[in-house]
C-alpha cells in the first residue's frame, strides 16, 4: 500500500503559513508538516511596524489561526527546531536534535533577515532591527523611554517606525545611504513626496549618508557617525538597510541558489520534488521590465506563491505559470502607499492627482504600463492591478 | 462579551463572545473560523475577509472607508450593499448578536 504523500514545509511566514493552509483547503489527501524555528505559532508580519509598534494591537493579535488551529485541521508544526540540513537522496529534513522527517514534497519557505549593519558598534545595546514578533516587541518597550532615535536605512521599515517614533513625539533622524527614500521600491517623485513628509514631521531626513560607525558608553549606543564625519546623538537606533535571503539550507544541498533559491516558472528549485516561495525565492516575471529575475519580499508573493504551490501540488502540476501581479503597501503618518507592478525601469511617468493628498504615478516604459504607485487613491492601485493582470498568462513546464 | 455568528456558505453555523476593540476578522481567525482569511493582516488591501452582514445591524456598523469600498469592488464574491471587510469593523457592545455571512468564494 502507498502511503500517503508528505509535503514538508520550511518556514512558518507568511508562505509557508498560507502554503499549509491552501494545501488544506484544497483538500490535499496528504500530510502537511511545517517547520518553524521561532517558538510561537506562525503570525502576520506587517503590523509589526504599524499597529503593534504604535500600540494599536497586541502580539496575540497577529497569530494567524490559535495553536489548537492546527492539529485540529491536519497541520503538524512544528516550533522551535531549524532545519540544520536536506538529504535530498533519502528526501528527509535532518535537524540538530530530533530526528529526521521524510518528505516526498519539499517547500523552503525559509525568508529572509536582516543585512547585517557592516560597521563597530552595530552590536550595542540599543541598536535594534524589526523582523521577528520578539523584534517588535522588544522595540515597542525602548521606545517608550527612549527620546533620541537614528534610524539607519530608508526603506519600508525603517520609514514605518521612524513615522511610528515621531508620531509618538520622539526626535527622529533618518540616515540613507542613497539620494533619496525607498530607492529600491518606488520612483523618484514618489521618494521626494515622502521625504518631505517626514520632514513636516519634524524628522530630520539625511541623504547621501553611509553610516560609518556607532558610538557606545558602558556597551549602551550613545551616537551615530556618517562616513562624512556627521555625529548624532542617540539612545536607540534602528537598523532598516535591507534582508538577505535565508538560501544556506538549499545551497548546502546543492541547490542552484544565487541571491535567494532559483525557481522555475512553477516555483520549483533545481530539484524537481523541492518547491521554494516567499522572500527566499528568486523567480523570472514578466513584470520585472530591467531585471532578468526578481526576489521579492512582500506578503503579495509570499501569500500568491504559496497559492500557486499548493494548487500545483494538488492537481497533479497542471496549474499555469506563477504569474501573480506583485504588489505592495506601506503606510506612515496616515497616508497609504499602494505600489501595483514593478515600476523600476520606467521611462515616462504620468502623475495623476486626485485630491487633497491624493495622487498616482502612473509609471510607463514605452506603451507598456510597469507600475502604478498611488498615495491614498485605492481606485487607482486597484484599476492598475487589474490592468497589469489582463495579459494572458505563461505556462508552467510539467515535471 | 458580544456575541457574534459566522455562517457558513454551506449553512453551518458557529458562535462566540468577542472582546470588544478587535475586529471581526481577528475574531474570527483566533477561533479558527474556516472562510475568513485576512490574508493582508487586517490592512484592508486584500478583500479576503469579505461577508454579508445581517440586514439588522448594518447602521451600527461604522462608514466604509474609500480603502474599503474600492477592495469590496473587487471582492471575489458578488458585492451586495451589506457586503463588509470584517477587518474593518470592531466588535463593540453595540453589535452584540450581530449575524455575518461568509461568500463561498474569497479568492479570484
Amino acid at each position: 500500500m502507498v502511503s500517503a504523500p508528505r509535503v514538508v514545509i520550511v518556514g512558518g511566514g507568511h508562505a509557508g503559513f498560507h502554503a499549509a493552509i491552501f494545501l488544506r483547503s484544497g483538500s490535499w489527501p496528504g500530510e502537511v508538516t511545517v517547520i518553524d524555528a521561532q517558538a510561537q505559532p506562525p503570525y502576520q508580519r506587517p503590523p509589526l511596524s504599524k499597529d503593534f509598534l504604535a500600540g494599536k494591537q497586541e502580539l496575540a493579535d497577529g497569530e494567524f489561526r490559535p495553536a489548537s488551529f492546527y492539529p485540529e485541521h491536519g497541520i503538524e508544526l512544528i516550533t522551535g527546531e531549524r532545519v540544520a540540513a536536506i538529504d535530498r537522496t533519502a528526501r528527509t529534513v535532518a535537524f540538530a536534535g530530533r530526528a529526521p522527517i521524510r518528505y516526498d514534497e519539499l517547500v523552503l519557505a525559509t525568508g529572509s533577515r536582516p543585512r547585517a549593519l557592516p560597521v563597530p558598534g552595530a552590536e550595542l545595546d540599543g541598536v535594534q532591527f524589526l523582523v521577528t514578533r520578539d523584534d517588535a516587541a522588544a522595540l515597542r518597550e525602548r521606545l517608550t523611554t527612549a527620546e533620541r532615535i537614528v534610524v539607519i536605512g530608508g526603506g519600508f521599515i525603517g520609514l514605518e517606525t521612524a513615522a511610528v517614533a515621531a508620531t509618538a513625539g520622539k526626535r527622529v533622524t533618518i540616515f540613507e545611504a542613497a539620494d533619496r527614500l525607498m530607492v529600491r521600491g518606488v520612483s523618484e517623485p514618489m521618494s521626494r513626496y515622502f521625504e518631505e513628509l517626514h520632514r513636516s514631521h519634524g524628522s530630520r531626513v539625511v541623504l547621501s549618508s553611509p553610516v560609518a560607525a556607532i558610538e557606545g558608553a558602558g556597551g549602551r549606543v550613545r551616537a551615530v557617525v556618517t562616513a562624512d564625519g556627521t555625529r548624532e546623538k542617540a539612545d536607540l537606533v534602528i537598523t532598516g538597510i535591507g534582508v538577505v535571503p535565508n538560501d544556506d539550507l538549499a545551497a548546502n544541498a546543492g541547490l542552484v541558489t544565487g541571491d535567494g533559491i532559483l525557481v522555475d516558472a512553477g516555483l520549483r528549485t533545481s530539484d524537481a520534488r523541492i518547491f521554494a516561495i516567499g522572500d527566499c525565492a528568486r523567480f523570472s516575471t514578466r513584470y520585472a521590465a530591467d531585471v532578468p529575475s526578481v526576489r521579492l519580499e512582500s506578503v503579495q508573493n509570499a501569500t500568491d506563491q504559496a497559492r500557486f504551490l499548493a494548487q500545483r501540488l494538488h492537481d497533479g502540476f497542471t496549474a499555469a505559470a506563477y504569474d501573480a501581479v506583485p504588489w505592495f503597501w506601506t503606510e506612515q503618518f496616515g497616508r497609504r502607499l499602494q505600489i501595483a507592478g514593478l515600476t523600476s525601469g520606467f521611462d515616462r511617468f504620468d502623475q495623476v492627482f486626485a485630491g487633497d493628498g491624493q495622487f498616482s504615478i502612473f509609471c510607463y516604459r514605452g506603451e507598456t504600463l510597469l507600475g502604478c504607485e498611488s498615495v491614498n487613491s485605492p481606485r487607482d492601485h486597484m484599476r492598475a492591478r487589474r490592468t497589469l493582470a489582463a495579459v494572458e498568462a505563461p505556462v508552467a513546464p510539467r515535471p | 462579551m458580544p456575541e457574534v455568528t459566522y455562517v457558513q456558505a454551506d449553512g453551518s453555523v458557529e458562535s462566540f463572545d468577542l472582546t470588544p476593540g478587535k475586529s471581526l476578522m481577528l475574531g474570527a481567525q483566533s477561533n479558527g473560523v474556516p472562510g475568513i482569511l485576512g490574508e493582508c493582516g487586517g490592512q484592508a488591501m486584500c478583500a479576503t475577509c469579505h461577508v454579508y452582514v445581517d440586514e439588522t445591524y448594518l447602521d451600527r456598523l461604522p462608514p466604509v472607508s474609500e480603502d474599503e469600498d474600492a477592495m469590496l469592488d473587487d471582492a471575489a464574491a458578488e458585492r451586495k450593499p451589506n457586503s463588509r471587510l470584517s477587518c474593518q469593523v470592531e466588535v463593540t457592545d453595540d453589535i452584540d448578536g450581530i449575524v455575518l455571512h461568509i461568500p463561498e468564494e474569497q479568492l479570484w
